[in-house]
């Protein structure tokens, strides 16, 4: 064997042009296309560029949160804290507001409790070595618990115009602030997570986390960040929706953190780490964005939706393994 | 349950001559790796036959498909001439065949008891589990192998060698006509390995047929009737035992005549580069001090479990030791990760590949390039082209055999993910790389490739050491040997003042070779 | 005795005496027997529910859906007394049972046959339940007048100086016993979470252990579904909104370890029971209920980092491996 001779290994098979269309975010964009066509023969009220504009808010801010989520679950970890994240900032936000904090204020508040709560959940996983699915379940509990010890029944309101525009601004035409951000931070996720060097450690941490040990990637400090991040962005779509709502209640943005997940897999990332990318989430969001716009224009109620979503979630996920169990038993 | 001295009847009156379990044509692929074609065996009534062969020559898988965990690809299995088939462990159980596996197959959280009879538990009224006949029964297995275990403890609360023990009573607590071995006595010391032949001899004369897996051919010649011979998952030779010798055997198993396999080349020795010293740890090993030098290979020689890979993981900043110092060319250095024993230049292959060297999901040239990503990336920025080069450098030098450098490494074979291994390490130009069990589980040709690289790398000035419990492989590639037991070293060996025994007894603590023992 | 109770189990016990202790210390009325019997009969529900999250975790799954097959089978029972006030209880409880472990079944087959990750199978499942009883409903709310006076009575009868809800709860804590540990299966279930390559070659089927944790979780979230609507006398969508992870948080700080393998009936109960006793304590100490969510999620971080804690002693110990039987 070892005298045989010696032939080059190629860089990169023939990709096939077919091997696209097999792909994940093909599917998405098929899908996607599937729901904006149905929406738009059943409403007349759909192809206007104002209700879309509108439909986007559907999905901007957990999106946003999506974003880091996604660079999460594919490491590997899991952050199920982040809707409490967005009360405990959003409440921070209306104590601040109480001590008259203006907008900046506000804002630099916002985003300084997310850290706060993402490094704790860092902490918590990579210091403590605990497992972050049950950890965020905790502090899930706890951030939002000190919410409502802080707010009870109550709510704050009054939050400045001029913090308003965070979350009903126009940045031009229809396109509206939140939806700017959301691009510029899923450009930012997706050339963080694809074009870097701290993207490919990230995977290489999901798929093998004592092998990328091994080979000297600093695990625990990268998990670390991702959970920083998470909550950073929690910290951002906790001002987005605060400013949208124009009111702080303990219960504000509850459950979102399944739909946060749900989101990220249905964009094509493995729940078991490794696998996935930015522009599957993305167009998830999108597609769950205009499926809930769609409902609610056929005056299908919300939670009709969420059977949708399940299904949609069970099937993309479950179809292809039951057609490659199918097609290995036939084989 | 327990079968104490009476044979079965079928056993006892079925000639010796007429096999009770024979396979033939057996065949199986896993990607990537054919690891059996074609090959066949033949087990008798009361009588022990070896199979023998290097890892990887296939004898787990066959243990596999004998105990129904995988489904042969071809091939017939016939017990006492009727064909058969084992679709799960609990037909293979139900057919008579019981099995002690290599890896523990046990549960850390059930009691010992629980664990011999999981499975197959003697049920009371109602059919509920009878836990005081369970107890009392598990007792009868343990006393009857001579293992002092309170069958109500659980697990978790003991040692490596008494859970060896457990497994060992789980495959006798079934009826069997037929018992496999594999590899049942490398976890154990020297009165438990006098007391396991003891029962094998027990067992015969019960009439069983038993298929005994070893490395070990001292004790294959002691206790086994017959053989059976893989290379490289085919069937190479079978028969009496009384009619081969040592190094038959050897040649059937490697191919090759013996002086060949370890291609060492003398490289020039120079100065020190690694020192350590006084090096301990609260409870993995104590008290070690070595010096390795520039262009030596330093062997690591040691029973499994005596401390030599939680050692390397230390000097490579996996785990912290309690104690000591270590000087990297004189300077000392303080290693507290990975990342910086490699910024130090001191890398390491670990033994179990699957989880801590390849990874799995990545594609090779991504596994080549994970430590010296910040030099093929600017300012973080990834260059697939500089990543590809480097790939190519590295992984051709070792001779990998691949479809593409854009594949995942897991569809590799285990030489081939070997030599990925390698090759990522030899990206970021070490001066001590650190081998553990660097040709366990490899076929033959990636064998000797790992082997005649090891040369060329001393040849280059690298210094490397080789943690290896494969003898020969010890004898053949190190210029220097340390065994270690039970966490400290317990002798430290030239090349030229070195044969097999003296490294068995240091190792096992058998005679006065305890030149640094306390 | 003292192996039955691992420390686990007896550390968390004796928390609990503690903070009963100091409860009692101002407040000696809440230590009353009367009393400690109504915090046990207002934790029933959890601790049944967490006795069926318990079989599912120990296989190295989970179970999101718990609450929302609980609140789909409570509005069917509802639906169907409101209907039918003819249809005894037991048969409703029975019906209530089965559909319960039809929905758990359902999540088992995904895990089992379709081989999808458990939390993606129960997230999804979650909303389709949800979904499913607005479906149903049609939004709307079964109330107390809609439903038969004996359909609310029969949690509530006393029998023997107890409520039946609770006599429910001790029979299944004592059922669970049983079934995990003298039964085949309570021990695939250790086996499964705990090592599931190792089970194999015992001739365990994961999958199949798996499938039936599941559908035993389920029947268990179909009994606390008629328990639950006809204890609160309501049932509506949402009713039992985000217990799902109340019931993980309990089986957490119980010491059941999300890894699988780990822990135990006792432990379920008592991790129900800590939550039992600080939410009615709260408003006995004058505390706002406002704070029990913080409590509960400080006592979960708690109990996970102390279980690592225990898990983590355990090492090979090269150099003290001496204890070899000899």
């Amino acid at each position: 064997m070892n005298d045989a001779t010696q032939r080059a290994v190629p860089d990169r098979l023939e990709g096939r042009w077919t091997s696209y269309l097999k792909s994940w975010e093909t599917l998405l964009v098929a899908v996607a296309v599937f729901v904006f066509v149905i929406n738009a023969l059943s409403s007349p009220y759909f192809l206007n560029a104002w209700n879309l504009s509108d439909a986007t808010f559907n999905f901007t801010e957990k999106a946003m949160i999506a974003m880091a989520m996604a660079l999460l679950i594919i490491s590997g970890e899991i952050d199920l804290s982040v809707a409490a994240i967005i009360a405990l900032a959003s409440t921070a936000m209306g104590v601040a507001l109480q001590y008259g904090a203006g907008t900046p204020e506000l804002v630099l508040v916002g985003l300084l409790v997310g850290l706060l709560c993402g490094a704790f959940n860092g902490w918590l996983v990579t210091g403590l070595g605990l497992p972050s699915i049950v950890v965020t379940i905790g502090t899930m509990s706890l951030f939002r618990g000190i919410a409502y010890i802080i707010l009870g029944d109550q709510a704050f309101t009054g939050y400045p115009p001029s913090f308003a525009w965070f979350g009903q601004g126009y940045v031009w035409w229809v396109i509206s602030f939140e939806l700017v951000l959301f691009a510029a931070i899923a450009l930012v996720f997706g050339i963080l997570l694809h074009w870097t060097s701290f993207g490919r450690t990230v995977y290489a941490i999901g798929n093998n986390p004592t092998g990328a040990l091994f080979s000297g990637v600093r695990v625990g400090r990268t998990k670390f960040i991702l959970f920083l991040m998470t909550g950073l962005m929690s910290g951002i779509a906790a001002i987005c929706l605060t400013a949208r709502l124009g009111s702080t209640r303990p219960s504000i943005a509850f459950g979102w953190e399944l739909e946060v997940v749900t989101m990220v897999v249905l964009g094509g990332v493995s729940i078991l780490g490794g696998s996935g990318g930015i522009p599957g989430v993305v167009l998830a969001a999108i597609i769950m964005g205009l499926v809930t716009f769609g409902f609610g224009l056929a005056n299908v109620p919300g939670i009709v939706m969420s059977i949708f979503v399940g299904l949609l979630l069970i099937t993309v996920i479950g179809a292809p393994m039951l057609w490659q169990r199918l097609r290995e038993r036939s084989a | 349950m327990l079968h104490q001295a009476r044979p079965a009847t079928a056993d006892s009156q079925a000639p010796a001559n007429e096999p009770v379990l024979a396979l033939s044509g057996i065949s199986k692929s896993f990607p990537g790796v054919r690891a059996l074609s074609g090959v066949s065996l033949e087990l008798y009534p009361g009588t022990v036959t070896a199979l023998v062969g290097e890892n990887g020559a296939g004898k787990s898988t066959l243990v596999k498909i004998l105990t129904g965990i995988y489904q042969p690809d071809e091939g017939a299995i016939r017990l006492s001439g009727d064909e058969v088939t084992f679709p799960t462990a609990y037909d293979a159980t139900q057919a008579g065949i019981t099995a002690i596996h290599q890896e523990t197959v046990l549960f850390d959280e059930l009691s010992v008891a629980e664990n011999i009879y999981l499975g197959h538990a003697p049920r009371g009224r109602l059919g509920f589990i009878d836990r005081g006949r369970m107890n009392r029964d598990a007792a009868a297995v343990l006393k009857r192998i001579g293992a002092a275990i309170d069958p109500d403890a659980r697990l978790r609360d003991l040692g490596i060698a008494s859970k060896h023990l457990v497994a060992i009573a789980r495959a006798l607590s079934v009826e069997a006509r037929i018992v496999v071995m594999d590899e049942p006595t490398a976890a154990l010391s020297y009165k438990e390995i006098e007391e396991l032949y003891a029962l094998v001899e027990r067992l015969k004369a019960e009439g069983k047929a038993i298929l005994f897996i070893s490395h070990k051919f001292d004790e294959i010649f002691r206790i086994a009737d017959r053989y059976t011979v893989f290379r490289d998952g085919e069937c190479v030779g079978a028969g009496l035992i009384s009619e081969t010798d040592h190094d038959a055997l050897v040649r059937l198993m490697v191919g090759r005549p013996v002086g060949q396999i370890f291609p060492k080349r003398e490289a020039e020795i120079g100065e020190p580069v690694l020192t350590v010293s006084g090096y301990s740890h609260p409870t993995e090993f104590a008290d070690i001090g070595f010096e390795l030098k520039r262009g030596e290979i330093l062997g690591f020689y040691g029973l499994v479990g005596a401390g030599r890979s939680e050692l390397m993981q230390a000097l490579f900043g996996v785990t912290r030791p309690s104690k000591g110092a270590i000087r990297i060319g004189g300077e000392v250095a303080v290693i507290r990760s990975p990342a910086e024993a490699i910024r130090r230049g001191i890398v390491y292959v670990p033994e179990e590949r699957g989880r801590q060297g390849a990874i799995a999901g990545l594609p090779i040239f991504q596994n080549v390039t994970l430590p010296s990503l910040s030099r093929t990336s600017r300012q973080g920025f990834l260059r697939l082209a500089e990543e590809f080069k480097l790939a190519r450098e590295y992984t051709s030098r070792l001779d990998l055999r691949a479809a593409a450098l854009d594949r995942d490494v897991g569809t590799l074979s285990g030489g081939n993910q070997q030599k990925v291994v390698i090759a990522k390490w030899l990206a970021t130009s070490p001066k001590v790389i650190i081998l553990d069990e660097p040709t366990k589980g490899i076929d033959i040709g990636s064998k000797a490739a790992v082997h005649e690289f090891m040369s060329e790398l001393v040849a280059q000035g690298l210094s490397i050491i080789m943690v290896s419990s494969e003898i020969p492989e010890i004898l053949g590639m190190s210029d220097r040997v340390i065994v270690m037991r039970e966490g400290r070293m317990v002798g430290e060996y030239p090349r030229e003042k070195v044969d097999a025994e003296t490294l068995v007894r240091a190792a096992a603590g058998i005679g006065g070779n305890d030149a640094f023992r306390k | 005795m003292a192996k039955l109770l691992k420390s686990r189990e007896l550390l968390l016990a004796a928390v609990i005496v503690l903070l009963l202790t100091a409860i009692a210390w101002r407040f000696p009325g809440f230590v009353r027997p009367r009393n400690l019997a109504n915090v046990f009969n207002d934790t029933s529900i959890l601790i049944i529910l967490a006795l069926g999250q318990m079989m599912v975790i120990l296989t190295r799954c989970i179970d999101l859906s718990m609450a929302a097959n609980l609140a789909l089978t409570g509005m069917a029972v509802a639906m169907l007394n409101a209907a039918m006030p003819g249809i005894p209880v037991p048969l409703l409880i029975a019906l209530g049972v089965l559909l319960g472990a039809a929905l758990g079944a359902f999540n088992g087959v995904l895990v089992w046959k379709v081989e999808i990750p458990p939390i993606v199978v129960t997230l999804g499942t979650l909303t389709i339940f949800r979904g499913i009883i607005f479906l149903m409903s049609g939004g709307a709310w079964i109330n107390a007048h809609q439903m038969s006076a004996a359909f609310k009575a029969f949690p509530r009868a006393p029998l023997l100086g107890l409520p039946v809800l609770s006599w429910i709860a001790l029979i299944m804590i004592a059922l669970m016993a049983v079934v995990i540990t003298r039964t085949p299966l309570g021990r695939a279930f250790y086996a499964v979470g705990g090592n599931p390559t190792a089970a194999v070659y015992t001739g365990i089927d994961v999958g199949r252990t798996r499938f039936l944790a599941f559908t035993f979780a389920g029947a268990l979230a179909g009994l606390s579904g008629y328990l639950w609507v006809s204890r609160y006398a309501v049932a509506y969508v949402d009713i039992a909104g985000g217990f799902e992870l109340d019931i993980i948080a309990a089986c957490v700080i119980g010491g059941i370890s999300i890894a699988g393998g780990i822990g135990s009936v006792g432990g379920a109960v008592l991790g129900a029971l800590f939550f039992g006793v600080v939410k009615n304590a709260l408003p006995v100490i004058n505390i706002s209920p406002f704070w029990q969510l913080a409590i509960s999620g400080s006592a979960i971080i708690l109990a996970v980092a102390f279980n690592a804690r225990a898990e983590r002693k355990k090492g090979r110990l090269i150099l003290r491996n001496r204890e070899a039987a000899a």
